[in-house]
């Protein structure tokens, strides 16, 4: 039964379950959180597109999957193109009557990692968006290529160590800023676009709801903590997740037909981003005395965004 | 429901049109395109279709070719007949999706018509994209003029799909040669043609939810091997099914295809071997010489460039003394591969002809009458005297210094 019934977790974790448990992630992945709240957010068939990544590789090593649903990987930068070539095939067929079961009730969705999402299946997925397919894709953003031992990606944020853009005598690490997907996807005119956390997991099941339920192409964001490259105890992913979302490093929101924006958490108390950096080996060398001013752009950057969104939701336009 | 089209006995078809109206009958469920020349008006005269309620499919303008592939191949896991069309440099972005397509036994049709390979660019005929798509695990069909590229297209549809194939297949014609020239085409009917393609056979496919299937699995070394062997095996015995379609083809339509055609082979003495609309030039230089100067010339074309007729091949050459075997791209530090195949092929039989390599046509260079006949009489001087007389790689048609590779250790 979907997730719209469920009042607490201990529930949630009885749902039946079309991702198996036994897969390949590493302990303390965000990734199949945040993949089995999707499933479980419909009680609808799924066609399931995944990116090659840590998410694919994980779940589909023959002769076994862990997917109990429609599944399809072709390479790492067309999943979009995967998951709108099965929607228009879906269309065909309910219009010719060719379909076994024509009232079946479908939902199309595609997974990609922020190296598939930001960087190299960014045309593929500008494209499916642009076509209008009814689909979600739900990018599931660890900001660095993980599933290749932890190279930069264009969601790599600043002043992070990956292994191509290093931490060293003389760098501190990534120094450009990450690109801002959510508001690409929405000047795509997306009739809906997000940025959600597993750790605010009833809203991100709302959200995830929202965009299957949304007729046209849906993006949305996820942040998903990675215990390997972003150096944490894998028993921390909430926690840290917590403080990316409470540090405003992720701000929840949506953004419905491309300009209405609605904040859709407030943290009570906002934590300086210092906090969030000290969690994680990625961010250590931040914390030389050289370094200094880099947390102050982090903080001052996220400040700004802020400000922005707030704005942005107040004049409603 | 789409309307039909009512078309006369013989209409006249370039080559791109004449694909067009195949596709346009087979009634695609996906069509998913990125035009590019010489390829375009397949796309665009199908869309003209989709305007004027001709097809009920989907006809998905793509932001790429490697976009029109991938969704190609999503759309064909979903179970439902799928086709697109390309070109070139178009194709060489498709390429890393070719290899998915065939690895998921999705039987895509796609149309390649023919064009050379940038840099320099250049939008005119040769085989250099069709080379590159050789290892790629599709089932590849020659069509020599426009009649032959749609009759090809409903058979590739009927191969492709049928249960003991499930392997994408591309028909293949020359860029403008074959693709832009209005020839007399004899179409089937619109009820004729879908009936002897059939209706689409769904298998595995992904909506259907009564049995979950994952497409696109890993395998490491444990099973990648395995793999790509039954893939290999499955397209190295389609020619069982290649073979029925082409005979059940004849029985409606009274136009006979084989795997490799020949002409004037019964008696001849030397012989080119060549694919695409160079076919036809041949037959004419053939015809000629035998006419004025005696010569008994013959051809040979692989219709099926994959599989490649490997048998068929040994079997038409084997009683010819010397073989021009023509490439229209450019090998790059190689023997051409048509080549480097039917030497493969003569090598292994006790027959052994004298075999050289031309390269030629490239970029859309014409080919001539006389080019074809100069490689007949230079055969002809092979064959007298029992040995390779010129380089055994030699380029034709090419401006400035005469230019030819490697001389024969043969005995002379």
């Amino acid at each position: 039964m979907a997730i719209t019934s469920i009042k607490n977790l201990k529930e949630f974790s009885t749902v039946n379950e079309r991702f198996e448990g036994a897969h390949l992630l590493c302990p303390g992945c965000a990734h199949s959180m945040i993949v089995r709240e999707l499933m479980n957010a419909t009680d609808d068939n799924l066609v399931i597109s995944s990116a090659t990544g840590c998410l694919e590789v994980c779940t589909a090593v023959y002769p076994y999957t862990s997917w109990d649903t429609s599944w399809i990987h072709i390479g790492f930068e067309n999943a979009a193109s995967a998951v709108s070539g099965a929607e228009a095939m879906y269309k065909a067929r309910k219009r010719k009557g060719t379909l076994k079961d024509p009232d079946a009730p479908v939902k199309f969705v595609a997974f990609g990692g922020d190296g598939a999402t930001y960087d190299i299946g960014f045309q593929w997925l500008s494209g499916a968006v642009e076509r209008g397919h009814d689909f979600t894709y739900i990018c599931l953003d660890n900001e660095n290529y993980a599933n290749t031992g932890g190279q930069r990606s264009s969601a790599t944020p600043v002043g992070a160590h990956t292994t191509t853009a290093q931490a060293g005598r003389v760098s501190y690490g990534k120094k450009q800023k990450k690109k801002d997907m959510v508001a690409i996807m929405a000047a795509h005119g997306a009739p809906y676009v997000a940025q959600l956390a597993p750790n605010k997991w009833k809203i991100m099941a709302k959200g995830f709801q929202k965009a299957l339920e949304t007729e046209g192409p849906c993006f949305i964001n996820t942040v998903s903590a990675c215990t390997t490259e972003w150096k944490f105890d894998p028993k921390d992913t909430i926690h840290i997740t917590d403080l990316a979302t409470d540090t405003l490093m992720f701000p929840i929101y949506e953004i419905i037909d491309g300009h209405e924006l609605n904040i859709l958490y407030r943290p009570k108390n906002i934590i300086p981003v210092e906090e969030y950096l000290a969690a994680q080996g990625r961010y250590k060398h931040l914390f030389k005395p050289e370094n200094k001013h880099v947390i102050e752009r982090i903080q001052k950057e996220i400040d700004e965004k802020w400000e922005y969104l707030q704005r942005r939701e107040e004049s409603r336009v | 429901m789409a309307d039909k089209m009512e078309l006369n006995e013989v209409e006249v078809w370039d080559g791109n049109y004449a694909a067009a109206q195949a596709l346009r009958q087979a009634q695609i469920d996906v069509v998913a395109a990125y035009p590019i020349t010489p390829s375009t008006p397949i796309v665009e005269t199908y869309g003209a279709f989709v305007a004027n309620g001709y097809i009920d499919g989907e006809y998905v303008m793509v932001e790429s070719e490697h976009g029109a592939m991938s969704t190609c191949v999503g759309a064909a896991a979903s179970g439902g007949r799928v086709a697109t069309a390309t070109s070139s440099q178009g194709f060489m972005l498709m390429v890393e999706v070719l290899y998915q397509a065939s690895g998921m036994r999705l039987p895509i049709i796609l149309n390649v018509v023919n064009r050379a390979i940038a840099s320099p660019l250049n939008v005119r005929g040769d085989h250099g994209d069709m080379y590159a798509g050789r290892d790629s695990g599709w089932v590849q069909l020659d069509a020599f003029n426009a009649q032959e590229a749609y009759d090809l297209n409903l058979c590739a549809f009927k191969i492709a799909e049928d249960v003991n194939v499930r392997l994408p297949a591309m028909v293949h014609q020359d860029g403008f040669l074959t693709s832009h020239t209005a020839q007399n085409v004899s179409p089937l009917s619109d009820d004729e043609a879908y009936e002897f393609i059939g209706d689409y056979k769904a298998i595995d496919e992904m909506l259907d939810f009564s049995k979950a299937v994952t497409y696109g699995a890993q395998t490491e070394e444990d099973w990648h091997y395995e793999h790509k062997a039954k893939q290999h095996r499955a397209l190295m015995d389609s020619y069982v099914v290649i073979d029925r379609v082409f005979a059940e083809f004849k029985e409606k339509t009274g136009r006979e295809y084989k795997r490799v055609e020949s002409y004037m082979m019964e008696d001849a003495e030397v012989a080119i071997v060549a694919l695409g609309s160079t076919v036809e030039t041949a037959i004419q230089a053939a015809e000629e010489l035998r006419e004025n100067e005696g010569l008994k010339a013959g051809v040979v074309a692989p219709r099926c460039f994959r599989p490649f007729p490997f048998e068929d091949i040994q079997e038409v050459l084997k009683d010819v003394k010397a073989v021009a075997v023509l490439d229209r791209s450019c090998p790059m530090g190689a023997m051409g591969a048509l080549f480097n195949e039917v030497s493969a092929s003569m090598y292994t039989t006790t027959s052994r002809p004298i075999i050289t390599n031309f390269i030629y046509g490239l970029g859309g260079r014409d080919f001539s009458l006389e080019d074809a006949k100069h490689i007949f009489r230079e055969q002809k001087g092979h064959a007298d005297v029992g040995y390779i007389t010129t380089q055994i790689q030699q380029f034709s048609g090419l401006r400035g210094p005469k230019l030819g590779f490697f001389e024969s250790k043969r005995s002379k």
